[in-house]
């Protein structure tokens, strides 16, 4: 066994269990159904701010974009305007795509080595990551989208379209909201890759199962909620707008599941800003890939180029003069 | 070579699952056992180059000493350094935050692909620095360093002597080809990563000698195996005559002509070594062919005769000093604009970094092809032309006359170099200018070539001797994929744009692939071309007979 994924996963049921014995055993709603939120949400508009504000403050000296395809050059050579843009639309095209459907993880390959047979080094797409992470932020980003429902009155209309979307597959009664269990799945499948994968095993720390695990805490709590225990969805309205519109109020008969649930989601929101979910905001910024290939084409200056001790020509004629002269070399200075 | 590993037994060692050697479970804890292993890393800098060019700490060590004879205060140094970079790259302070370890990149790196090491995963390459940069300069680091195995959960470590070793160790096993980069969903540049390592490790005096000596060759005589102007000129005057013998055409060269059209830089691994020197003779060739019949006029120049720039595996200042000189002269001779040879991390230079560091170059034209007319507008800024873009243009346009059946007996394949690959996107006029060249070209397997293509395995300054073994090994998938188009369709050549491919995949044919050749592409283009007249070739520029006449 190890320590790596049993102390986070140790963590996040203590951390379940604090917040349903703190409620169920010591009365403390106002703790964490109020205080906790929106300590939690403060924590992470501060810290996501601040991390993008410091990543914006570093320079881009340099342009450096990573090129996956064909340069801009002669007229007739086909340029690849989506992987090597030389223009701010290409750049735009390119980062839609990386950021909407990862477009760079859709490339990945897997490699094997076949020692003996013809010692071939083979590579195969390799597309479960890819499908595993689309599922996932996709089905997170719906069951975000889909909570809107518990802040806002009346629901907005795209609110309720998604909802009329998510829940479109129906299975049995209340609707099955497909969003749920795809990403209580593809977190699993994400977790078992650092489980089962020799590779991603070794790169793995605690702070790479954390996170997982929360998910998989809240993911599993709430579809709990919504489909075994029936809560009390009047009450949790009660709070949850009461929170949105500064008002806090605690319902009667909403039970510890619901503050636990709400609890690991604070938890999340809170850490978020100091982790490597981070990479929500990092990928807008990343110079590989927003940038145009056009270092050639256009100067770019850099904000803290300096002089530099150079060599010069004149230095290396005193150098070398004689025998320059005397192998016929043209000199400046002749003597 | 002697004491190294045959090509069987280093193809023994090759697996892909970390923990089946018995590593330990958690990387942060292999630290105090990080074994500098001769054959996987190259000699210290001599503290005579490291001195010429100003660079901290000049002193005699060496790595497998206990002693790395540091600066007192070296972890300070190091605190600043990375503090400083953290400021002054976004690539690098983002790239420290955002990685997920989801371990796409993990089987795209050579190293790892030939050695098996888990930490030659890209990924892990980079954690090294930043399980440094977690524990000092974030406050979660700040945090959970207080709490007893906090360290541990966040995969934090301090900046230990052993953590420096095990750093400089990966830091120099990386040739900084940008592969793994093209996989990271976030686009995390491990190279990046690695430029800023070894510029941090250089603060404190830790660089290898196969840049440090030929960054002071560069700085003081122009290029970087210290060949003195004369010698420089003789060597080019050996290629003629040998030309000359093969043609009976005088193809001299003219040296810092002021006012020539274009001055011409090339690395001077072309000069110096085959079969770079038969890619130099086909750019005499083509250079003699156009002052024939189009009258153009090109210049080379002693002084800045290195176009491959080793200050870029040292510091951004350091190639920031190098590059200098091609402005510099092309600015003193007067020229219009500026051609550049075939050589890889230069173009990654020149394409990424000049125009930015010594530009704007406005005492250049916007690069006109005075035989085309075509207009560079990808080198507007820079005014410097890659040679197969020029070369490719004046084919397009049928200005060149090149007789296809000399190239006959060559069944080429392409090696994309990673720089001019991956940091600019120079695929297709190569390729253009070898089928016209050549009638019998195949492509290795899609995933081997173009933005994916697989480093030569001695790139970033790591094509010494010292270091054969980890050079074989990181050579193994470009070796493999060759092979495979070598047993499929009888290839006999590979044909690439960089000059340490040039030197670094001869070596790696002759462990792996045995029958397969290096050529530049400019070989190819100095044998097909027909020069104005040229007596009844019967020998290529290798002076082998050329197809069908041995048989005469
Ligand atoms: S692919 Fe990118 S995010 Fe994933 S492990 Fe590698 S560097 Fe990190
Ligand atoms: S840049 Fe190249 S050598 Fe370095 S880690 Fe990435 S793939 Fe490996």
């Amino acid at each position: 066994m190890n320590q790596r994924y049993l102390i986070p996963l140790t963590a996040v049921f203590l951390l379940f269990l604090m917040a349903y014995i703190g409620v169920e055993g010591l009365g403390l709603q106002v703790v964490f159904g109020v205080i906790f939120p929106y300590l939690a949400v403060l924590l992470f508009l501060i810290g996501f701010v601040k991390k993008v504000m410091g990543w914006a403050a570093s320079a881009v000296p340099f342009r450096i974009p990573t090129t996956c395809g064909q340069q801009k050059s002669l007229p007739w050579i086909k340029q690849n305007t989506i992987d090597n843009p030389n223009t701010s639309a290409g750049v735009f095209v390119r980062m839609v795509f990386e950021i909407f459907l990862f477009r760079s993880l859709f490339r990945n390959t897997k490699a094997a080595f076949n020692r003996n047979a013809d010692n071939r080094l083979s590579y195969s797409w390799e597309i479960f990551l890819w499908v595993g992470a689309l599922a996932f932020h996709y089905a997170f980003l719906t069951v975000l989208l889909r909570h809107f429902r518990f802040f806002t009155a009346p629901v907005p209309s795209c609110i309720q379209f998604l909802e009329y979307i998510d829940g479109i597959v129906q299975l049995g009664l209340p609707g099955l909201f497909v969003s749920g269990p795809v990403l209580l799945l593809a977190a699993l499948f994400l977790l078992g890759r650092r489980i089962f994968d020799a590779k991603v095993n070794y790169i793995s720390q605690a702070a790479d199962y954390f996170p997982l695990f929360l998910i998989i805490g809240i993911a599993a709590t709430g579809i709990a909620m919504r489909y075994f225990t029936k809560v009390d969805i009047i009450g949790i309205k009660e709070l949850t707008m009461g929170l949105a519109t500064f008002s806090p109020v605690i319902p009667e008969g909403v039970g510890g599941l619901f503050y636990a649930h709400v609890f690991l989601v604070s938890v999340l929101f809170a850490y978020f800003p100091t982790s490597k979910l981070m990479h929500m905001g990092g990928v807008f910024l990343s110079p590989t890939r927003n940038m145009a290939n056009n270092t050639r084409a256009k100067h770019h200056e850099n904000p803290w180029n300096y002089d530099v001790d150079v060599h010069t020509y004149a230095q290396y004629e005193d150098h070398f003069r004689d025998k320059m002269i005397e192998a016929g070399l043209p000199v400046d200075k002749k003597e | 070579m002697s004491d190294e590993l045959t090509p069987d037994e280093a193809l023994d060692k090759i697996d892909y699952s970390p923990r089946s050697k018995g590593e330990p479970s958690n990387w942060l804890d292999t630290t105090k056992s990080v074994q500098i292993r001769p054959g996987m890393y190259c000699y210290a800098a001599k503290a005579d180059s490291v001195n010429t060019l100003g660079l901290p700490n000049a002193r005699e060590w060496n790595p497998l000493d206990d002693d790395w004879k540091l600066p007192e205060d070296w972890k300070e140094i190091l605190h600043n350094g990375i503090k400083e970079r953290l400021e002054r790259f976004r690539t690098f302070k983002v790239f420290m935050d955002v990685c997920v370890r989801c371990g796409a990149c993990a089987d795209k790196c050579h190293f790892f692909l030939g050695t098996g090491d888990p930490k030659n995963m890209p990924v892990l390459r980079a954690e090294l620095l930043r399980s440094i940069y977690r524990n000092d300069f974030t406050t979660a680091g700040k945090i959970m360093k207080k709490i007893p195995g906090g360290q541990r959960l966040l995969g934090a470590r301090d900046l230990s002597l052993e953590a420096l070793k095990e750093m400089w160790y990966y830091f120099f096993q990386c040739t900084e080809c940008r592969r793994c980069s093209v996989f990271c969903p976030y686009g995390i540049d491990t190279a990046e990563i690695t430029i800023m390592g070894r510029e941090l490790l250089n603060l404190i005096g830790l660089n290898i000698d196969w840049i440090a000596t030929p960054v002071s060759n560069c700085y003081q005589t122009g290029n970087h195996l210290g060949i003195q102007p004369h010698a420089f000129k003789d060597m080019l005057e050996f290629f003629v005559e040998d030309i000359e013998d093969i043609t009976g055409v005088d193809c001299t060269p003219q040296f810092q002509k002021k006012g020539a059209d274009i001055l011409f830089i090339t690395p001077s691994g072309d000069v110096f070594a085959d079969p770079g020197t038969y890619t130099c003779q086909g750019y005499l060739i083509l250079f003699k062919y156009l002052k024939e019949k189009y009258g153009l006029d090109v210049t080379w120049s002693t002084y800045a005769s290195e176009g491959g720039n080793f200050g870029f595996f040292t510091s951004h200042e350091t190639m920031k000093r190098l590059n200098a000189k091609m402005y510099a002269e092309a600015k003193r001779l007067g020229v219009k604009w500026i051609l550049g040879g075939e050589c890889g991390h230069m173009w990654r230079v020149i394409h990424q970094y000049m125009d930015t560091m010594n530009g704007p170059a406005d005492f250049l034209e916007v690069p006109v092809n005075p035989i085309t007319g075509t207009r560079f507008e990808n080198a507007a800024s820079t005014k410097m032309v890659h040679i197969t873009e020029f070369t490719a243009d004046l084919i397009k346009h049928g200005k060149l006359e090149l007789d296809k059946s000399r190239n006959a007996n060559r069944i080429m394949t392409f090696h994309d170099s990673c720089n001019p690959a991956r940091g600019m996107g120079l695929l297709d006029e190569p390729r253009y200018v070898i089928e016209n060249c050549c009638d019998n070209f195949y492509e290795m397997p899609p995933n081997t070539i173009r933005e994916q293509t697989f480093c030569c395995g001695s790139g970033a300054g790591l094509n010494a001797g010292e270091n054969m073994e980890l050079r074989m090994a990181g050579a193994l998938p470009r070796a493999n994929a060759l092979k495979h188009v070598h047993e499929k369709y009888g290839v006999n050549t590979l044909g690439t744009i960089c000059a340490i491919d040039r030197a670094a995949l001869s070596t790696l044919c002759e462990y792996w692939v045995p029958d397969v050749e290096v050529a530049g592409v400019h070989e190819l283009v100095g044998n097909a071309l027909i020069l104005p007249g040229e007596k009844e070739r019967t020998e290529d520029l290798r002076m082998e007979p050329l197809p069908g006449v041995e048989e005469e």
